[in-house]
Parts: structure tokens; C-alpha cells; sequence
């Protein structure tokens, strides 16, 4: 009997940690699906060429694959979403932990979990229609589908991201801290910004580096207002990122052409992976610092 | 006070009032525009028909019904999976490095654009099976897996370490205080899961593209399961790209916009509902 | 001993694929069609008037593109191909087939501000080979030309190309990833000039003729208006379709159903 019942709890002991388990199974098979469909197309094209090449020209009679115009777009792209999106985000967090009364603090909130639900498509589709002629007639261009274009979409979309994580880390902040400042005779404001956003800085990061994946990973709103034509990067050009470029060609391609995007893709979460690990290490230091 | 002191209050303060601003006027811009464009094409026919091209008219009751089946068919089997894994962590897991494993894992997956996971859906489960709503709900499992692991895990942890060495005590067995302590304790967790990944499934079009296809399928819950057929989202999309045709695009945009209000009142509610009851 | 957890994780998520392996595979009373966009409202109708006179039977299309239909076929995922271009002799000799079901037109549009009304299929090549880049040059305002075009791979892309032997030497200012968009953003910018199957047309653009013909049913059918492609059905040469599926294909290639595809706005072969 008793033997039996160690035996039972055994059991569902090993199926929970099969569970538990999924989720390391889960990234393995993402990991083992991009590395076998995306390898094949560097080795022939060959690593260099395909990451500094700079011409793509996947359907060409002599095609060329390059992906450094993609790299540059997505790496400039997203650092011009950084610096539009994160000061307007992290002071608008400030406002809302410390300053905000609490009926506007709420309404904010709200404003903000909104706008992180609207999907991208629809931020796609108003880029197209609003932001894409206004920036046309507002710099004289013949076109504005353009890297500008694709930066401020981006940097309206992590900044919901932003804004709910810096909170976060700014409530974490221990009142003692606060207190103490504000009795040595600091302003609040000063307390703010030289106490309690030091103390968070960690969350802060956190929050950025979170803002880097998601503009980086971000295909179906850029998709509709850079352009997509495969140039080396430019303001107010025409500009085709890495997730784009796989969006674009995908349903159409074959062969070479295919696994090329697939070599893309593997690229894209290499980057991913490289943003996950820092995200990674800010909270881990986040977390050591509370204790 | 100097005044160099005050200037940077003030021009601080100014900055922060600014900013909330801009993120206010976004928010109401967007909402606007979107409400503005969408809501005067809603209306009850479109609400409640299928698209037909003899007779030229749209309708997204299939991409309402297909959002429904594909919500419940990823609810379905995230759920044990996410709660399996949270209690895994919580109560079993005793080799911190299994843990740490599992939680890098979960980070890693809550990282991954869903670009990446529309292809490695596309190569896993639609390239093996077809593209079906079913392919969809597989890819949407593993992107919503951590979340529901996260949200679980954390009420997981307000449930006092007395209540399971009470039930411990009176001779219970692990499993036991599990199921009759630990999980009743974590339905807040659970709830608030759910509502995170039904927002996510309603925003989602990438991961969906690739996998499920876009077909309007309207049928049964078995069969349109295993048949091509597109979400809310992913309609929208289609309306918008392939046909050009804004009016449904945005009406599709307003439906979705005030959905997403309702989650985020359920969200609230249900927090509201679950705090009080703890502290009562 | 983890590693061994690993994999049979993984055989786990084998055995959740194959149990629904079983479920998605079979074509029983459904038809799936596969491919071409710019197909959509074409085999729309069809499946529509189809299924109305056939209960039992669903027809399934996914847009995915022309590229991605033939792949569909060649690798047995989808009945029937839908392509907006010829088959690749490369394709024909992996045992494809293609059956022209109709024409369709390719428009050549621009803003409805735009006072250009006619170029010919020569003036089109230099304009988008960026040869001529001023709108005043072929008679317009004095605006410099945006080039709106398709992605790589698109069959509306390779059939404009091909005819105005542009091919590989597009100086496109936009690639855009679907019909609506280019409709959209041509409606949206006076200076720009892009290319969309006639068959889905709005009348936010102005459609320019070429070289004096108008597009039409009549003109794209004696070959007088110049820019055109075919819609292909594709099918694996050596397999017969399932029943239901050699149904669908026999009705859709018939003189029958001639009227619904010129109703959706292409030109039927019979």
C-alpha cells in the first residue's frame, strides 16, 4: 500500500516535471528548426558574402544575396525607435509611479494597455494612410514610405512596453530611500530623478533592452510603411528590415530564395538571443539588488 | 532654494507633463481615428454573414467564429501545460538548475517576435499537417506558454506555506495538497493567463499568417479545426492588403479595439475581486 | 539522465503532431486550392456558384502567392495550384502540369490627378528602369516619377516585367507585398505610377491606356492590349485528383463557368 503510493506520487512527480519541461522543448525545437532550415542556404552562399554582401537580389537571373542592407536597417530602425520612444516612455513612467494623481494615474494606465493592444496591423494600416503622406508633404518627398516612417511606428509601439515596465521598477523602490531624501531637503522632483531612478536603473534597462526585441522583431506594421526596397539604409529612404524581409518574399519564394529568407530568420533570433541574454542579466541584477 | 534648483523642477516637471501628453494624444488620436473610421461601418449584416463574392458583400462571421475556436483550442491545451509547469516550479522543483533552465527557457519564448514563431510554426506543424486553424493554435501555445506559466507561478506564491503544511499534517500526500490546496489557490493566476493570451491571440497576425492560413471557413468546431481559416486579426489584414477594402478593415479594427477594452476591465475586475477576497 | 528527459519531451510533441496528422491530411468532400493573390476573386466566385450546386463539397483557397500554390501542389499539401504565371520548365519537370483558365489584364495606374492618360509599353520600360524619371517628360506636371511595384516572386511583378522587359532593372522607390497596397499607395501619392491585376481595380486609381488600347475583355482576349499574364490551375501531371477535386477542375475549365470568372472581372479562355 504504501509502496504504492510512493510509487503514485513518483509518477506525479514525472509528469510535472515532463511539463515543466515543455517549455525547454519548445525552445529547443524553434532552435533546431531555424538552425537545419537556415544553414543550408549560408553554407552555399557562404557566411561572409551573405552577411556583409550588399546587394539582395533573391529573384535576379544572377541572383545575389546580401543581407547587410537588412542588418544596417534593422539595427539603425530600431535605435531610432530608442532614442524617439524611450525618454518620451521613461518620463511618462516617472510621472505615473511618483507625481500622477491617482485618477489620471489610472487613466493613463489604461490609455497605455491600450495601446499595447491594438494590433500592429492597425498601426500598419494608419501609418499608411496618415503618417506615410504626412511625412511626404511635411519634407517635400516625392515618397514617404521611409526608414523615418518605420521609426516613428516603432517607437510608438515599445512604448507601452517602456512606460509598464520602468513603472514597475520605479514602485519597487524602497519609500525609506525616498524619505530620507526628501527630509535632507531635496525637492520631490530631485528626489525623483537623482534617487529613485538610480535605484531602479536596473528595471529601467530592463525595460529598454525589452524595447530593442520588440522593435526589432516587429514585421507586419513596418512592413507597410518603409517601402521595402532592399537599399542600404537612408532617412528618407525606401529601407527593407530583417523581419521584412522575410514577411515579404515568403509566400511568393522557392529554392535557394526560400532557404536564403530561412537564413534570415536564423539571423533575426540570433539577435533575439543576443537581446534575451542582456534582458536576462538586468533582471537577474534587478533581483539580486532588491534583496 | 537656488534658483538653478527650481529651474530643474520645473523643467523636469515640464518634460514629464509633456511626455504624458504625447502618450495621452497617441492614445486618443489612435482610438479615435480608428473608432472614427470603423464604427460608422458596423453594422449588423456584417456582424453576421459570411463573405460572398456573387453577391459582392462582406461579411466576418466566419473570422468571429474562427477567432472563438482558436482561442478555445489554444486555451485547451496551454492551460495544463503553463499550470503543470508553474506548480513543477513551486512545489516540486528542488535541482535548481532543472529551474533555472526552465525559466531561461520561458524568458527566451517570451522574447521570440512572432515572425519567427509564424515560420517555425509554418516548418513544425503547418508544413507537416497543412495550414489549419489547428497548426495556428499549436504556434499560439508555445508563444503563450510562459505567460500563463508567469501568471500562475505568481499567485502560486501567495499561497500561505501553512495551508500546505496544514494539509501536510493531517497526513495528506503531496499530490493530494496539490489539488485540493495548492491549485484552488491559483485561479487568479489562471484567470488573468487566460485574459493575457486572449489578448494576445486577438492582436495576432504574423505567427498566424504562415500557419493557419486565411481561408473565411464557417463549420463545426472538429472541422474547421483541421481546415484553413482566418482570425479577426488576420481578416483584417487580408481586407486591408489583398483587397483594399478600408471600410471592413477598420470596422474589423474597431471591434477588436473594443474587445481589447473589455479584457483590460476583466483584468482590472478580476484582480479587484481576488484581492479583496484575500484580504477579507 | 536530462537528456534523456529532453527527448522524450520532444517525442512528446512528435506524438501531439502525428495524432493530428491523421485529422488534417484527408480531402474527402473538400477541394484546396492554393497560390495566387491576384486569383482571389476569381476562384471566389467560383467556389461560391460550386458550392451552391454541389452541398457537399467545400472548396478551400489560401492566398499565399503563386511560388508558394505550385510548391503546395508539387509537395501534395493542396489539390489544386492557382499561378499568375506560366509554369518554370524547371517546374513542369518535377511532373507539374498547368491549365490556362483564364487572362487577366495587367493595369498600369497612376493618381487620378495625374493628367498623363496613355504611355506605350517602350515609354513604361524607361520609366521604370529610371531612364525617365520626371512626369513632365511624358507629358505630365513637373514631379519626379515614384515607382510602385510588387516583391520579388509576385506573378503580377514577373508578367509586367517580362513584357515590358524590365526584368531585374526596376528602380522601384516601393515594393509592396499586395495588390491593395499598391492601390493604395498609387491613390495616396499624385507622382506615383504602379502596376495591378485588372481583375481588382478600384476607382481610387486612374488606369492609363497603352500605346491607345484600353484594357478589356475584348482587347485582352485578341492580345491588343499588351500587358497581360494567364491564371494557371496547377496539377501533378502523373496523379489523378480526388474525386470531388476533378469535379471542381472540370467545372471551373468549363464553358459554364466562363460567365462567373468574367463576372469577377478576368477573361475567360472559352
Amino acid at each position: 500500500m504504501k509502496n504504492r503510493k510512493a510509487a503514485f506520487e513518483r509518477f506525479v512527480y514525472g509528469v510535472f516535471l515532463l511539463i515543466g519541461l515543455v517549455t525547454v522543448g519548445c525552445v529547443l525545437l524553434i532552435t533546431v528548426y531555424l538552425v537545419i532550415a537556415g544553414l543550408p542556404a549560408i553554407r552555399e552562399i557562404g557566411l561572409v558574402q551573405f552577411l556583409f554582401g550588399k546587394v539582395w537580389a533573391s529573384t535576379a537571373a544572377e541572383p545575389s544575396y546580401g543581407i547587410l542592407p537588412f542588418i544596417l536597417t534593422s539595427v539603425y530602425g530600431t535605435a531610432g525607435a530608442i532614442v524617439l520612444g524611450v525618454p518620451v516612455g521613461f518620463l511618462t513612467a516617472v510621472y505615473l509611479a511618483k507625481l500622477a494623481p491617482k485618477g489620471v494615474k489610472s487613466a493613463v494606465g489604461t490609455a497605455v494597455s491600450l495601446l499595447a493592444g491594438i494590433p500592429s496591423v492597425v498601426y500598419g494600416l494608419v501609418g499608411m494612410i496618415v503618417l506615410v503622406p504626412a511625412i511626404r508633404e511635411a519634407f517635400r518627398l516625392p515618397d514617404g514610405a521611409s526608414l523615418f516612417a518605420a521609426i516613428i511606428v516603432l517607437a510608438v509601439m515599445i512604448l507601452p512596453s517602456i512606460v509598464k515596465v520602468s513603472v514597475t521598477a520605479l514602485e519597487a523602490v524602497p519609500k525609506e530611500y525616498e524619505d530620507a531624501s526628501l527630509s535632507l531637503g531635496a525637492t520631490p522632483v530631485e528626489t525623483y530623478f537623482r534617487v529613485s531612478v538610480p535605484a531602479a536603473k536596473s528595471g529601467i534597462a530592463a525595460a529598454v533592452v525589452l524595447g530593442v526585441g520588440r522593435a526589432i522583431g516587429e514585421a507586419m506594421a513596418v512592413m507597410m510603411v518603409c517601402g521595402n526596397v532592399a537599399n542600404m539604409p537612408s532617412l528618407f529612404g525606401s529601407v527593407r528590415f530583417l523581419t521584412t524581409a522575410v514577411a515579404t518574399e515568403m509566400s511568393y519564394s522557392s529554392g535557394l530564395q526560400r532557404q536564403a529568407l530561412f537564413s534570415i530568420a536564423l539571423v533575426l533570433f540570433l539577435f533575439i538571443m543576443l537581446i534575451n541574454a542582456c534582458l536576462n542579466f538586468f533582471l537577474k541584477r534587478d533581483k539580486e539588488g532588491a534583496k | 532654494m537656488s534658483g538653478k534648483r527650481r529651474a530643474y523642477s520645473i523643467v523636469m516637471k515640464l518634460l514629464m507633463w509633456l511626455s504624458v501628453g504625447l502618450t495621452g494624444a497617441l492614445v486618443l488620436f489612435l482610438v479615435g481615428f480608428i473608432f472614427a473610421k470603423g464604427l460608422p461601418n458596423i453594422t449588423w449584416e456584417l456582424l453576421t454573414e459570411s463573405p460572398s463574392y456573387l453577391q459582392n458583400k462582406i461579411g466576418i462571421l466566419p473570422d468571429i467564429v474562427n477567432t472563438v475556436y482558436l482561442v478555445l483550442a489554444t486555451l485547451i491545451i496551454v492551460l495544463p501545460l503553463g499550470v503543470g509547469a508553474a506548480v513543477y516550479l513551486t512545489e516540486y522543483a528542488h535541482n535548481g538548475r532543472i529551474v533555472s533552465m526552465i525559466e531561461y527557457a520561458a524568458e527566451t519564448l517570451s522574447g521570440i517576435p512572432s515572425i519567427i514563431y509564424g515560420l517555425v510554426g509554418m516548418l513544425a506543424f503547418a508544413n507537416n499537417f497543412g495550414k489549419c486553424l489547428l497548426a495556428g493554435a499549436l504556434t499560439l501555445v508555445i508563444m503563450n506558454l510562459p505567460t500563463v506559466m508567469r501568471t500562475t507561478q505568481e499567485s502560486l506564491k501567495t499561497v500561505p506555506q501553512s495551508y500546505r503544511e496544514g494539509a501536510f499534517g493531517l497526513g495528506a500526500g503531496k499530490w493530494r495538497v496539490i489539488r485540493t490546496v495548492v491549485l484552488p489557490g491559483c485561479v487568479d493566476g489562471v484567470i488573468t493567463g487566460c485574459i493575457l493570451t486572449v489578448g494576445r491571440i486577438l492582436g495576432e497576425s504574423a505567427a498566424l499568417l504562415f500557419t493557419a492560413g486565411f481561408a473565411h471557413t464557417l463549420g463545426g468546431v472538429v472541422s474547421t479545426l483541421f481546415s484553413s481559416g482566418c482570425s479577426l486579426t488576420v481578416a483584417l489584414y487580408v481586407y486591408a492588403k489583398e483587397q483594399g477594402e478600408f471600410e471592413v478593415a477598420f470596422a474589423i479594427a474597431a471591434v477588436l479595439m473594443i474587445l481589447t477594452l473589455l479584457i483590460n476591465l476583466a483584468a482590472a475586475l478580476v484582480s479587484r475581486y481576488f484581492q479583496r477576497r484575500r484580504t477579507a | 539522465m536530462k537528456f534523456g528527459k529532453k527527448i522524450l519531451d520532444l517525442g512528446l510533441m512528435g506524438v501531439l503532431a502525428l495524432s493530428v496528422l491523421a485529422g488534417c491530411g484527408g480531402t474527402g468532400g473538400t477541394v484546396s486550392t492554393d497560390g495566387s493573390t491576384s486569383m482571389e476573386k476569381v476562384i471566389g466566385a467560383l467556389k461560391e456558384t460550386f458550392e451552391s450546386e454541389n452541398k457537399s463539397i467545400s472548396v478551400t483557397y489560401n492566398p499565399t502567392g503563386s511560388g508558394s500554390g505550385i510548391t503546395a501542389v508539387a509537395e501534395g499539401r493542396c489539390d489544386i495550384g492557382l499561378s499568375s504565371r506560366d509554369l518554370k520548365d524547371e517546374e513542369i519537370a518535377q511532373g507539374l502540369e498547368g491549365t490556362v483558365l483564364a487572362y487577366d489584364g495587367i493595369a498600369i495606374i497612376v493618381n487620378p490627378e495625374n493628367p498623363v492618360a496613355d504611355l506605350d509599353v517602350e515609354t513604361i520600360g524607361r520609366i521604370f528602369t529610371g531612364e525617365i524619371t520626371n512626369w513632365s517628360d511624358v507629358g505630365g506636371a513637373d514631379a519626379e516619377i515614384v515607382l510602385i511595384g510588387r516583391e520579388a516572386g509576385s506573378g503580377t511583378r514577373d508578367g509586367f516585367e517580362s513584357i515590358t522587359g524590365t526584368k531585374d532593372n526596376c528602380k522601384y522607390r516601393q515594393e509592396l507585398t499586395s495588390t491593395g497596397d499598391v492601390i493604395t499607395t498609387v491613390a495616396g501619392n499624385p507622382a506615383a505610377v504602379g502596376y495591378a491585376s485588372l481583375a481588382s481595380l478600384k476607382d481610387s486609381v486612374k488606369t492609363l491606356t497603352v500605346g491607345g488600347v484600353t484594357p478589356s475583355d475584348e482587347t485582352i482576349k485578341d492580345g491588343s492590349y499588351p500587358v497581360q499574364r494567364n491564371f494557371v490551375l496547377v496539377t501533378k501531371k502523373d496523379e489523378t485528383l480526388s474525386p470531388s477535386a476533378q469535379k471542381f477542375f472540370d467545372y471551373i475549365t468549363s464553358e459554364e463557368a466562363a460567365e462567373v470568372i468574367k463576372n469577377a472581372g478576368a477573361v475567360p479562355v472559352k
